[in-house]
């Protein structure tokens, strides 16, 4: 058990659903979630398909643990191909949505074809209709979520789904549940909005069994506890993930107005300290922190804007509480476009959240209109009036806006870095991977990072390896391809479990095993367990090498290569990824051109 | 000594694991859709407040139920829901002026808190403390104690 042994298809095009059995063969091989989904998508799909064309797939997938009293238990992932990255996509997100959808009796909902008009996909238990959606088209996330509960007079149901930006295809449109929690990368609200999908809404009254449920509720209880234990957790607790800005400052780690620099003067206005201070107003920026289905952790952050700040003062609607800033939002609504205004990076995220994209992808395509601008190759005549300097708040919130509502220039915004860069003559510009922005590490400072960037196969990514520990170490690029591959074939195996990836450092690899023994059938060892996280990942990378992705893909910007850190711990380095890659094809048993041997291929018995 | 459930929202963070660990203890299944306790999010998660019976000690829903199935535990001062005699008539639902008593149409009886027997498992799974079981007689105490630490606070020296 664990699983719920079944699949829930839709064919949009031929308006059917059906379900059908887990094949229990593959969920042994790739547990769930992301792993188990990438391998029904390559069963599925051509990977050469358009992304937004109607033979993509895309798949919301939950995990063994999803659903239970494990920890952390609310995660599920949306796999499909990314538009942003023309790769496979992988994204991740909590809240509340993937355990209901697990409770109506799914570890996967796969979604097919294209609707002939705008769809939403009610789900109750064995009950699944696919519904028109014209009311609810052009709305956003916020008022989507509360039409479906109304419509159905259901407050019971979590919802799913897509704003403007998704319907209008912003290249790196997000799937927001819960009305701000995200599944934020490479595009997935793109694929949403072209299958002509506004929202999925579910209800389950099933619930989750496990196969010992002494066992397991023994296992609930340590890992818990270690969590409890856990002095990072703690700070996640306190701080959030807002608490790495700081830290990246310190290290010169915090790329700042397009990565030209990798330190911020104004972080101390951005930062925790800053959330928590109140202003000349009396008003305290941050109100509490709030956890997603089953966390012990609770490191989201509800916060507020200042009723005077100019982003609200004649908008009351904003004026409430919603989902406040973490650490990447911080990054990319902040020092990566200079701005150190946290109301206004409230605000943007507030629009990112509510119009359905990315905000690590928006800041850090406007960072590089904003490198743009200064240089004079875009005036405000292409940016609306809007002079897109660097620190400008007011542009910043202007853009996330217009670029949420598919309006003026952030229809160009919408294109994501890489497209807008080669628009206007400057592809050096695109501080990204395989299309997709960065996150808010430097890989001068942080070299396993980069390499972790040049490599994740959905495209520069954070979340797909941890290799935090020896770049803390030294700042060079020694001893870090192994470091980098090892994690992240665990952290593919975290993410296919139904946990989330926050739970790794207090876990460790015996935690996963005390869970997933007592809780799905059959025996994981902790080789199995790295096996399996090392097959999800040969399997996507083999997803995108029939794609059409090469080696060459595997790059970092010159900026990254050449232009040495100029301040910090790293200052005058540039990142070894030159010296790194080739170390890490090897560790991974690929071929010099990236290409997975057919030894290794077979030893993961793909 | 009676216990009684004492809610703190301002520590809930809306995990849910109090939800889960009702539904499991009263029917093997992680389910909280099946919780006799729910917690309810307002302002986009700004708050969360988590709710279940309080156990009226001139309960409405054992005085409405036609075929006593509702019985008060002497012990813990539970009302409990006696499922072989429970006829799923809902009238009980109706009287319970909290909507703490609800209908399960998988069994045709209806759901409330029984404290577990004394030893309510929500207590146990929440990790802030915002759900503790102390003494029916002195749910205040703590509240109280705060405010007395006030009361005699003197100006600095």
């Amino acid at each position: 058990m664990g699983w719920q042994k079944q699949v829930l298809r839709v064919d949009l095009t031929k308006g059917t659903t059906s379900v059908e059995p887990l094949n229990m063969e593959w969920a042994h091989a790739y547990l769930g979630e992301r792993g188990l989904a990438t391998k029904y998508l390559m069963e599925n799909m051509d990977p050469k398909a358009d992304a937004m064309g109607p033979d993509n797939v895309l798949i919301f997938a939950t995990g063994p643990l999803t659903g239970t009293m494990a920890s952390t238990s609310g995660r599920y992932a949306v796999i499909t191909k990314g538009p942003l990255t023309n790769c496979i996509a992988c994204s991740n997100s909590g809240g509340k949505f993937g355990a209901e959808l697990k409770f109506a009796g799914y570890d996967l909902l796969i979604i097919e074809g294209r609707a002939a008009q705008p769809s939403y996909l009610h789900i109750v238990d064995d009950m699944v209709e696919i519904l028109p959606a014209d009311a609810l088209w052009g709305g956003t996330v916020w008022e989507t979520e509360a039409a479906i509960k109304a419509t159905h007079q259901n407050p019971l149901l979590k919802v799913a789904s897509i704003g403007v930006a998704g319907e209008r295809g912003v290249f790196y449109a997000c799937i927001i549940n819960d009305l701000h929690r995200a599944a934020g990368r490479s595009g997935v609200g793109a694929v949403m909005g072209s299958k002509n999908l506004k929202a999925i809404a579910v209800h389950g009254t099933k619930g989750v069994t496990v196969d010992d449920p002494a066992a397991f509720m023994s296992a609930v209880k340590e890992t818990n506890k270690l969590l409890a234990d856990n002095g990072g957790v703690k700070e996640l607790t306190e701080f959030g993930t807002h608490a790495m800005i700081d830290m990246m400052q310190e290290w010169g780690s915090l790329p700042t107005r397009n990565f030209n620099e990798v330190q911020f003067e104004g972080t101390h206005k951005i930062n925790p300290a800053a959330s928590t201070t109140k202003n000349a107003n009396g008003h305290q920026n941050l109100l509490t922190n709030k956890a997603c289905f089953g966390c012990t952790i609770a490191c989201g952050r509800i916060a507020h804007i200042d009723e005077d700040h100019f982003t609200i003062v004649n908008r009351p609607r904003y004026r409430g509480a919603s989902g406040g800033i973490e650490y990447e939002a911080a990054f990319a609504l902040g020092p990566v476009v200079g701005v150190d205004d946290i109301d206004a990076l409230t605000f943007a995220s507030f629009m990112t959240n509510e119009h359905g994209m990315d905000p690590i992808s928006f800041g850090v395509t406007l960072a590089a209109a904003m490198e743009l601008f200064e240089m004079g190759v875009i005036t405000e005549a292409d940016t609306d009036g809007v002079a897109l300097n660097f620190g400008n708040a007011e542009a910043l919130t202007i853009m996330a806006e217009k670029t949420g509502k598919y309006e003026g220039f952030g229809q160009i915004l919408g294109l994501g870095s890489k497209r807008l860069c080669e628009k206007y003559g400057h592809p050096e510009l695109f501080m990204g991977v395989k299309g997709q922005e960065f996150a808010g590490y430097d890989a001068r400072t942080l070299q396993g990072m980069g390499l972790g960037y040049a490599t994740s196969n959905r495209g520069a990514c954070h979340l797909k390896h941890d290799t935090f520990g020896v770049d803390m170490e030294d700042t060079s690029g020694d001893g870090k391809a192994q470091v980098c591959k090892d994690s992240q074939d665990f952290t593919s195996m975290v993410d296919s479990t139904g946990l989330c990836l926050f739970t790794a450092g207090a876990l460790g690899m015996e935690g996963y095993q005390k869970l997933l023994n007592s809780a799905c059938e059959g025996d994981w060892t902790a080789e199995r367990l790295t096996e399996t996280g090392e097959r999800v990942w040969n399997l996507e990378r083999q997803f995108n090498l029939a794609a059409g992705i090469t080696a060459a893909d595997d790059t970092l910007p010159k900026r990254l290569l050449e232009v040495p850190a100029p301040s910090g711990l790293a200052k005058g380095r540039v990142n070894e990824l030159g010296k790194m890659l080739p170390e890490y094809y090897a560790a991974r048993g690929w071929t010099v051109d990236g290409v997975p041997s057919n030894e290794t291929l077979s030893r993961l018995k793909l | 000594m009676q216990k009684s459930l004492l809610i703190t929202p301002e520590l809930c963070t809306s995990c849910l694991q109090c939800e889960m660990a009702c539904s499991f203890e009263h029917g093997g299944v992680f389910n909280p859709a099946k919780s006799r306790i729910k917690v309810f999010e307002f302002e986009h998660g700004r708050r969360a407040v988590p709710y279940t019976c309080t156990q009226c000690a001139e309960a409405w829903c054992m005085s409405a139920c036609p075929v006593e199935a509702i019985t008060k535990n002497a012990e813990t001062g539970a009302m409990e829901v006696e499922d072989a005699v429970c006829v799923g008539c809902k009238v009980c639902t109706i009287a319970c002026p909290f909507g703490t008593i609800n209908y399960n149409a998988d069994t045709g009886k209806v759901l409330k808190c029984d404290l577990c027997g004394g030893d309510p498992k929500c207590v146990e799974a929440c990790p802030t403390a915002a759900i503790v079981y102390v003494d029916a007689d002195w749910t205040g105490y703590d509240r109280m104690r705060a405010w007395a630490a006030k009361t005699d606070a003197q100006p600095a020296p």
